[in-house]
C-alpha cells in the first residue's frame, strides 16, 4: 500500500447552507469508491479538519453516482451573511478535504 | 409528435453573466429561459431599497437582463421566468413594461407573483427563529424582511394565463424549473417521483455554469475546453421526468458525468431527502448515462410528500464588518505580516472591540485552509494579512481597516498595498409557516 493525497484520486466540490458546508467527493475511478468509504469516514474527516468545523459531520453515500456526501456542521460563524473569513461561503474548503491522505494498492497508477 | 420539453437556466446568481442566456436565447431551441438571481441576503438589501424608494427593490441587472430577453420572448415565444422580482416583484413588472415600450416590443404578456413576503404574517404569529430560540419579535428593528420560498404551483397560474414573462420574489431554486415541467407535461401535484426527478433536473440547472465545466476546472486533471465561453446548461425533460442535461451548441465548457455529479449533490445535506416546497425529492438512487456530446441522461430520482411547512428566510441587521489588508514579501515576509497582524490585534482589543468578533488571517497562507495549508505548504514569497471585524456602529468599523493602513508607518518594514473596505451585515436566520397561510398572487401586464 502506498499513501496519497486525495487530490490525486477524487474530486471534490463544496457547498454551503448557513453556517453548514456540504463537500462532495467523487473517485476518478469507479472502483476506487469502496477504498474511500472505507477509509474517509465521517470521524476521519471530522479530525482531519480539525478547529475548522466545530460541530458533528455526517456522510452520507450514493452508490449510484459512485459518490459520498459530507455534512460538516459549524464551519463559518454567521454563515455566508456575516461570516468573518475571506471565504465566507467555505466554497475552497473542498479542496482542504482533498488534501486528506488514503492508502491505495502500490501497482495503481495516478488518476487511474 | 409533441416538441421535446427544452428548459434553459439563464442566470444561477444574482450578478451572473448576461450573454451566455443570450446565446441560449437565440440557439438552445428552448422554450423556457429561468433565472436564479436571488441570494439569500439579496431580498434583505432589496427590501430596505423598497422601503427608501416604493418604485425600487427588484433585483440587480433587471433591466439589462430583461433588455436581452425580451427581444426572445416576443418573437420566438420564449416564456422567461426569474425570482427578478425580488423585494418587489410589481415595481419589476412595471420596469419591465416601461423597457418593452422603450425597445418597441408588443403582443406579450407579463406576470409579477407576489405572496412571498410573509413579515406581517410572522409578526402576528410571533413566530420562532430557529438559530435563537427566541421568536421574530425579539429581533426588534433588526429585523429587516420575511421571505417565504415560494413553490412551482406558485408559478402556474402565471403560466396558465399566458404570461411570456415572469416576474417572482422569493422562489425555491428548484422550483423557478419545476414550474413548467408540471405545466408541460400534466403532472398531478401529488405525483411525487414525477415531482422529485423534475427537482433533480432543476437543482442540475439552477446555478447554471456550475454544471457545465464552471466551479470544476482544475488544470491537468480536470480540463475543461473554452471555458472562456462556458454555455449555460439546458434539460430536455421527457414526461415521465427522466431528462438530458446538455447547453447551446457551439459554447465552451464541458457537460460530463463529473460536472453533473458534483452538481447534483451540491448544496444538498442528506440526498435521500431534499426538501423543497414541492416534493421531499431522494437523489440517493440517481444514476447518469454519458450519451456523448455534452449530454448526460438523468434517471431514478423520485420523491415523497412534500413538507406541510415553508421556510422562510429572515434579513436581519448584524451591525457593520470591517476589512483592511496589506502585504508583506521576499524573505521573512510571513514573520512581518504575523507581527503585524499581532499589532492590529492589540491596537484594537486595546480600542475596546472583543477579541472573538476580530479575525486574523494571511491571505496566501492560510486564510482559507486554516491548519490543513499550514501544514502542507512552503511558505509563500508573498503574504497579506487581512484582518475582519465586526461591530455594531459604522465608525468602529472603519477603524480595523484605519489600523491596518496605519501599519504602513507604525509597523514591520516593507508593507504593500493596503486597502480597507466597510459594509453592513445582513444576517440570515430561519422560520417556518404553515403553507396554508401564505396566499400568492398575480398581477398581469399586457405590451
Amino acid at each position: 500500500m502506498k499513501k496519497v493525497k486525495l487530490y490525486e484520486i477524487a474530486h471534490s466540490r463544496a457547498g454551503d447552507k448557513g453556517e453548514t458546508t456540504n463537500i462532495s467527493l467523487f473517485p476518478y475511478a469507479d472502483d476506487h469508491y469502496d477504498l474511500l468509504c472505507r477509509q474517509v469516514t465521517a470521524r476521519a474527516v471530522k479530525s482531519h479538519f480539525g478547529e475548522l468545523v466545530r460541530g458533528e459531520v455526517v456522510r452520507y453515500e450514493v452508490p449510484s453516482l459512485r459518490g459520498l456526501n459530507f455534512v460538516l456542521c459549524g464551519t463559518r460563524i454567521g454563515g455566508v451573511s456575516s461570516a468573518l473569513e475571506l471565504d465566507p461561503h467555505g466554497k475552497a474548503l473542498s479542496f482542504g478535504l482533498l488534501e486528506m491522505e488514503v492508502e491505495i494498492p502500490e501497482e495503481e497508477s495516478k488518476n487511474s | 409528435m409533441k416538441k421535446k420539453l427544452r428548459i434553459g437556466c439563464g442566470a444561477g446568481y444574482a450578478g451572473d453573466r448576461i450573454d451566455p442566456a443570450v446565446t441560449l436565447a437565440e440557439k438552445g431551441n428552448i422554450q423556457y429561459l429561468c433565472f436564479e438571481c436571488l441570494a439569500e441576503r439579496t431580498i434583505a438589501i432589496a427590501q430596505m431599497e423598497k422601503q427608501a424608494d416604493s418604485g425600487r427593490g427588484y433585483g440587480q441587472f433587471l433591466e439589462e437582463r430583461m433588455a436581452a430577453v425580451l427581444p426572445y420572448c416576443a418573437r420566438d415565444g420564449l416564456v422567461m421566468i426569474s425570482n427578478l422580482g425580488a423585494a418587489n416583484p410589481p415595481a419589476a413588472l412595471l420596469k419591465t413594461l416601461e423597457i418593452a415600450y422603450s425597445l418597441g416590443i408588443g403582443g406579450i404578456r407579463i406576470g409579477a407573483v407576489t405572496g412571498d413576503d410573509v413579515l406581517e404574517t410572522l409578526l402576528s404569529l410571533n413566530a420562532a427563529v430557529v438559530e435563537t430560540g427566541g421568536t421574530v419579535r425579539d429581533l426588534g428593528d433588526r429585523l429587516i424582511s420575511a421571505n417565504a420560498y415560494l413553490g412551482a404551483e406558485a408559478l402556474l397560474p402565471a403560466l396558465e394565463a399566458g404570461c411570456r414573462v415572469i416576474i417572482a420574489g422569493r422562489v425555491a431554486d428548484p422550483s423557478l424549473f419545476l414550474a413548467p415541467m408540471i405545466y408541460e407535461h400534466r403532472w398531478d401535484r401529488d405525483d411525487w417521483t414525477r415531482l422529485g426527478s423534475g427537482t433533480a433536473l432543476g437543482h442540475l440547472l439552477e446555478c447554471a455554469a456550475q454544471v457545465t465545466g464552471g466551479y470544476f476546472a482544475d488544470p491537468g486533471l480536470k480540463d475543461v475546453d473554452r471555458l472562456e465561453d462556458v454555455g449555460f446548461p439546458i434539460a430536455e425533460v421527457a414526461e415521465d421526468g427522466s431528462g438530458i442535461i446538455t447547453k447551446a451548441p457551439g459554447t465552451g465548457g464541458a457537460v460530463t458525468l463529473r460536472t453533473c455529479r458534483e452538481q447534483l449533490l451540491y448544496e444538498i445535506h442528506d440526498p435521500a431527502s431534499y426538501l423543497t416546497p414541492d416534493v421531499t425529492a431522494d437523489f440517493s438512487s440517481t444514476t447518469m448515462t454519458d450519451m456523448g456530446g455534452d449530454r448526460i441522461r438523468v434517471t431514478g430520482a423520485t420523491g415523497r410528500p412534500r413538507p406541510d411547512n415553508l421556510k422562510v428566510s429572515l434579513g436581519v441587521r448584524q451591525g457593520y464588518l470591517g476589512e483592511g489588508e496589506i502585504s508583506y514579501a521576499g524573505r521573512g515576509a510571513l514573520n512581518r505580516a504575523r507581527l503585524a497582524g499581532e499589532i492590529v490585534l492589540k491596537r484594537l482589543e486595546r480600542h475596546g472591540f472583543p477579541k472573538e468578533n476580530i479575525r486574523v488571517e494571511y491571505v496566501g497562507y492560510n486564510a482559507l485552509l486554516g491548519s490543513l495549508a499550514e501544514k502542507s505548504f512552503p511558505e509563500p514569497g508573498d503574504v497579506r494579512l487581512r484582518v475582519a471585524c465586526r461591530a455594531e456602529r459604522k465608525r468602529d468599523a472603519e477603524r480595523v481597516g484605519e489600523e491596518v493602513e496605519n501599519l504602513y508607518l507604525n509597523g514591520p518594514a516593507g508593507p504593500g498595498g493596503a486597502r480597507k473596505a466597510i459594509r453592513p451585515l445582513i444576517g440570515i436566520l430561519t422560520a417556518f409557516i404553515d403553507r396554508g397561510l401564505v396566499k400568492t398572487g398575480l398581477a398581469i401586464g399586457d405590451v
